[in-house]
């Protein structure tokens, strides 16, 4: 099978700012075009845009606003995994040979219609998503005895790391009291511990192994895809303390790649609350069951950014659709050597984690050089 | 009858599958695994808790429901812990958003 690389990128700063989605889609667009060496429009077969935002046919507006005619043009949405849904559309129409060079772009307004799933009737009055945050925390905070000290560290190390990512949206170093004094939304949750729905964009461009060094004499490689979907149903998940949908996407993305966890270098995990970044290095091997928040320790004492290097989602801010491509990008910068004051030593092989509502759905990709 | 229009009217039911008598959750018409056509019964509303916390003064909870389905709600009077057993005492829809008020039992 040919290999499929990433070829070029653009990303917009997140930020809170009232923009139509069709602008934050050009923006974002126009800087992978103006930073993608030898790239010109005819040169793209197909045109996806990630997105929950609610405006019809931006795949093809995108195409029209950049003078690109494409063979396949459409919008995917899957929640706050849009990113790499699409991502791994984009890989499989490379591979069954429907195209050879495809721009990916995503794009979400602060105000997004995907931060609630309105289907999910059996929540009742509690569809937010920081009420199944809460009982994540409370879950994981009970069964592995982590305290509340323990899992503010993980915004505290991502805000940290943020500060150096100039498209993040928070610039701003926060300490455990910060975060244990921040709004209290639930008994089990602060406002601090939250991902921030914010507006962003985040284009990346995917090409078939013949064209890849056309464009890049840097390409990154995606070894490895794994994606799992368990249900919609944040009650039907089958445990509060683990995620099974990661669990299950991150062996098949190990196989696929004939990578094992103690063979990645660098990371983007999905912390849309803190304690999905533990969940998360739990459920995909990286530590035993309760013991991720040893590694995000270990990391933020040593000075390690070999965890979410860019921020995290609550560092970066979370526009759902332009996150996992957001995400990836940052592995292929780290595996690029060019992710300056970010940089992760030596980084050969990366993992990008990007779930949906309450990790009923999870996709992995493992990246390398 | 449909499960909306009797949760409107403060009933809660359960659909089970004709053929294979699998309880089929969420609320449907038609059977998720077999495909077969679904009926509707009452639910005594009895379950436990499987987890909970606390906005504010308000108690909310995961409960398992005649030991099959979940479902989240509020927990009208009380501390709760785990395992506690509880029945659904309030339902309905309010602003197009399914509610369900739970109070302890024991």
């Amino acid at each position: 099978m040919s290999r499929v690389g990433i070829a070029g990128f653009g990303q917009t700063k997140f930020s809170e700012d009232d923009s139509k989605i069709e602008s934050v889609l050009l923006k974002t667009t126009k800087n992978l075009l103006d930073s993608t060496s030898n790239l010109s429009q005819k040169d793209i077969d197909a045109v996806l845009v990630s997105t929950n935002n609610n405006s019809k046919y931006l795949s093809a507006i995108l195409s029209e606003m950049t003078s690109i005619q494409p063979k396949i043009s459409h919008s995917i949405e899957s929640l706050c995994n849009s990113g790499t849904n699409a991502i791994v559309a984009a890989y499989s129409y490379i591979v069954s040979g429907l195209a050879e060079v495809v721009l990916i772009s995503g794009a979400e307004r602060y105000d997004s219609p995907g931060q609630i799933l309105e289907w999910d009737n059996l929540r009742g009055e509690f569809k937010h998503p920081i009420f199944w945050a809460s009982i994540f925390s409370k879950s994981y905070k009970r069964k592995y005895s982590i305290s509340d000290e323990d899992l503010a560290l993980v915004s505290v190390k991502n805000h940290k790391q943020s500060i150096h990512n100039p498209f993040a949206i928070s610039q701003k170093a926060v300490s455990i009291d910060d975060v244990l004094n921040s709004k209290k939304l639930t008994e089990d949750l602060r406002l601090l511990e939250c991902s921030r729905p914010c507006t962003g964009g985040a284009s990346i461009l995917l090409a078939s192994e013949n064209s890849c060094n056309t464009f890049t004499d840097n390409p990154v490689w995606i070894t490895g895809i794994g994606q799992k979907t368990t249900s919609a149903s944040f009650t039907k998940i089958p445990s509060f303390d683990t995620m099974e949908s990661t669990r299950q996407a991150a062996h098949s993305a190990f196989q696929m790649s004939k990578q094992k966890p103690t063979d990645i270098d660098v990371m983007e995990i999905h912390d849309a609350f803190a304690v999905c970044e533990p969940m998360a290095l739990d459920s995909m091997g990286f530590s035993t069951s309760g013991k991720g928040i040893e590694l995000v320790k270990e990391a933020y004492f040593s000075e390690n950014y070999k965890i979410s290097p860019r921020g995290g989602l609550i560092g970066s801010g979370h526009p759902l659709g332009a996150t996992g491509i957001a995400q990836t990008i940052e592995i292929t910068q780290q595996l690029q050597s060019q992710a300056e004051k970010r940089q992760v030593d030596n980084a050969k092989v990366g993992l990008v984690h990007n779930m949906s509502a309450a990790s009923t759905s999870s996709t992995v990709l493992v990246l390398e050089k | 009858m449909s499960f909306e229009l009797e949760l409107k009217k403060g009933n809660f039911l359960m659909s089970e599958c004709d053929h294979c008598k699998k309880i089929v959750w969420p609320p449907s018409e038609w059977c998720n695994q077999c495909l077969c056509k679904n009926s509707w019964r009452k639910c005594n509303g009895k379950g436990k808790i499987i987890e909970f916390s606390k906005k504010e003064t308000t108690y909310f909870c995961v409960a398992e429901i005649e030991n099959s389905i979940k479902i989240i709600g509020e927990i009208i009077s009380g501390t709760p812990k785990i395992g506690q057993n509880v029945v659904i005492s309030d339902c309905g829809i309010c602003d197009d958003n399914y509610f369900f008020k739970m109070k302890m039992l024991d």
